[in-house]
């Protein structure tokens, strides 16, 4: 790609620790409800779309800003755009999406806004990534969808 | 408060079903989704069960579909950028007329009352107005680019060839045709609603409209027309819509879908909270300001949001539901 990113030198932050394994994860007899935690491991190391830098480096996603309701079905995860005009907001989020989707039950209503006021447009994004039917539609585009598998896939070193 | 029985879930989808659409005599009805099939469903003794199953029509996910009044006819809305017509005048149901024109996914089509017309409108924010030409001959009459998103919706008047349009840019617009010059504009333009206008279904006489929209609110508009006896001020001589109700606070989700039945008076709303909800008209409601009570709240009527909701046309309180769980559920309503 010959386009420059948005943000040249972008901020990277220290990763945070691996899940603590207890006991009670073995144990088939504690029901294991998903949580925060849960939810960011599943999208912590999604790739960002211009730097080959996971979402956590340069701290898009934080597990403070992911809210899990197991009662009410629903998940919030703020996304803190690196620069309030980057162009890439929109893909970010709907990365976010589409792993969420893809891995959690269906019982589940994501919903996947930028960390507020962190974003020059951002209502105008956080509208797109609700729109179940233009997030439908953007699904079928193969091209985007490819994008899309690259920033959700592991980094090939 | 009234009931709601499921009397059937059909299934046979695969992935999302978006529409679900009722045949004028009400004993078939159509569904579609992003499966890219539309499949007619009719009942074989107690039960319904799949009739006809129409592919190859779409590339993309079909947005929604909808029959013609006289029942000859369905239009199918897709996300490939067209609109296609299917009738079984050699005996067995296909495309017989595909109608191009939008730049990317159309959203909705709708026919007019007569036949006559036949509107559709999509993510290219234009609304297209086509008239039946002929024998499978549809011409383009207008191309309207009132608004500036995303339209979602597309509904006729019931009587009147006046037409409806709802869009993410939180508005609905009014249509219709100047009979000096046949061009079609914008008459009206219906601002209240906070976020995307999903859906709208005006009700029997055309006089009132009801919206539903991503700001979870349900609204009901009255048109005023010149010199009426409230003293609404109108001008240019075209009729002035009010907004008259809002219901709020009933819908913890998006709302998708609105359907109002022309026989029963009954508003049955889909939301993202995978609810339906059945609404009645006080009794004595002020036309100037009506009071609408909640009647009916069908938790967990699908497993996922609910996309569409129809009342079956001869008003014998049955109501159609799709949803992205992929399945199709046929509802009875009683007191």
């Amino acid at each position: 790609m010959t386009k420059v990113a948005d943000n040249l030198n972008p901020h990277v932050y220290e990763k945070g620790s691996e899940r603590q394994i207890t006991s009670t994860d073995h144990d088939e007899d504690v029901v294991d409800e998903i949580d925060e935690r849960e939810i960011f491991d599943i999208i912590r190391n999604i790739n960002d779309p211009e730097h080959p830098l996971t979402l956590e480096d340069l701290r898009v996603l934080e597990e403070k800003n992911i809210t899990v309701n197991n009662k009410e079905n629903t998940v919030h995860v703020n996304f803190t755009p690196t620069i309030p005009h980057c162009s890439m907001a929109t893909l970010i989020g709907l990365s976010i999406r589409v792993q969420l989707l893809r891995a959690l039950p269906s019982r589940f209503k994501v919903t996947v806004t930028v960390t507020e006021g962190t974003h020059a447009s951002e209502h105008a994004v956080n509208k797109q990534l609700a729109d179940k039917e233009r997030v439908a539609a953007a699904l079928e585009n193969n091209n985007l969808v490819q994008i899309i598998n690259q920033c959700v896939s592991p980094l090939s070193l | 408060m009234a009931r709601m029985e499921l009397l059937q879930t059909v299934t046979g989808h695969k992935g999302i079903v978006w529409n679900v659409s009722w045949h004028p005599l009400g004993k078939i009805f159509a569904s579609c989704g992003e499966d890219k099939t539309i499949k007619l469903w009719n009942k074989e003794g107690q039960e319904w069960a799949i009739k006809t199953v129409l592919v190859d029509g779409h590339q993309r996910t079909i947005r929604e579909v909808a029959w013609s009044p006289c029942g000859n006819f369905l239009a199918s809305g897709s996300f490939d950028a067209t609109t296609a017509i299917w009738d079984k005048k050699s005996g067995q149901f296909e495309c017989n007329a595909t109608l191009e024109g939008h730049e990317n996914e159309v959203k909705s089509v709708a026919w007019s009352q007569s036949g006559q017309l036949l509107a559709t409108c999509g993510r290219d924010k234009s609304v297209w107005v086509w008239e039946v030409a002929g024998d499978d001959e549809y011409e383009c009459a207008s191309v309207l680019n009132a608004h500036n998103q995303d339209v979602k919706k597309v509904a006729w008047h019931p009587t009147l060839d006046i037409l409806a349009s709802a869009s993410y840019d939180n508005t609905v617009k009014l249509y219709k045709e100047d009979p000096v010059d046949n061009d079609w504009s914008c008459v009206a333009t219906l601002q209240s609603h906070e976020s995307t206008v999903w859906s709208l279904a005006f009700d029997k006489t055309g006089e009132r409209l009801a919206t539903c929209s991503d700001d979870r609110t349900v609204k009901i508009w009255k048109e005023y027309k010149p010199d009426n006896q409230e003293g609404v001020m109108v001008q240019d001589r075209d009729s002035v819509w009010k907004c008259v109700c809002t219901l709020s606070g009933y819908h913890s989700r998006c709302v998708y879908d609105i359907a109002w039945c022309h026989k029963t008076g009954l508003i049955a709303t889909a939301c993202g909270d995978d609810i339906i909800r059945i609404f009645k008209e006080a009794e004595d409601s002020d036309p100037n300001a009506p009071t609408f009570d909640l009647i009916c709240t069908k938790l967990n009527a699908h497993a996922q949001d609910v996309n569409c909701v129809a009342w079956n046309p001869t008003g014998n309180q049955e109501l159609l539901s799709c949803s992205d769980d992929g399945e199709i559920r046929i509802w009875k309503i009683s007191d």
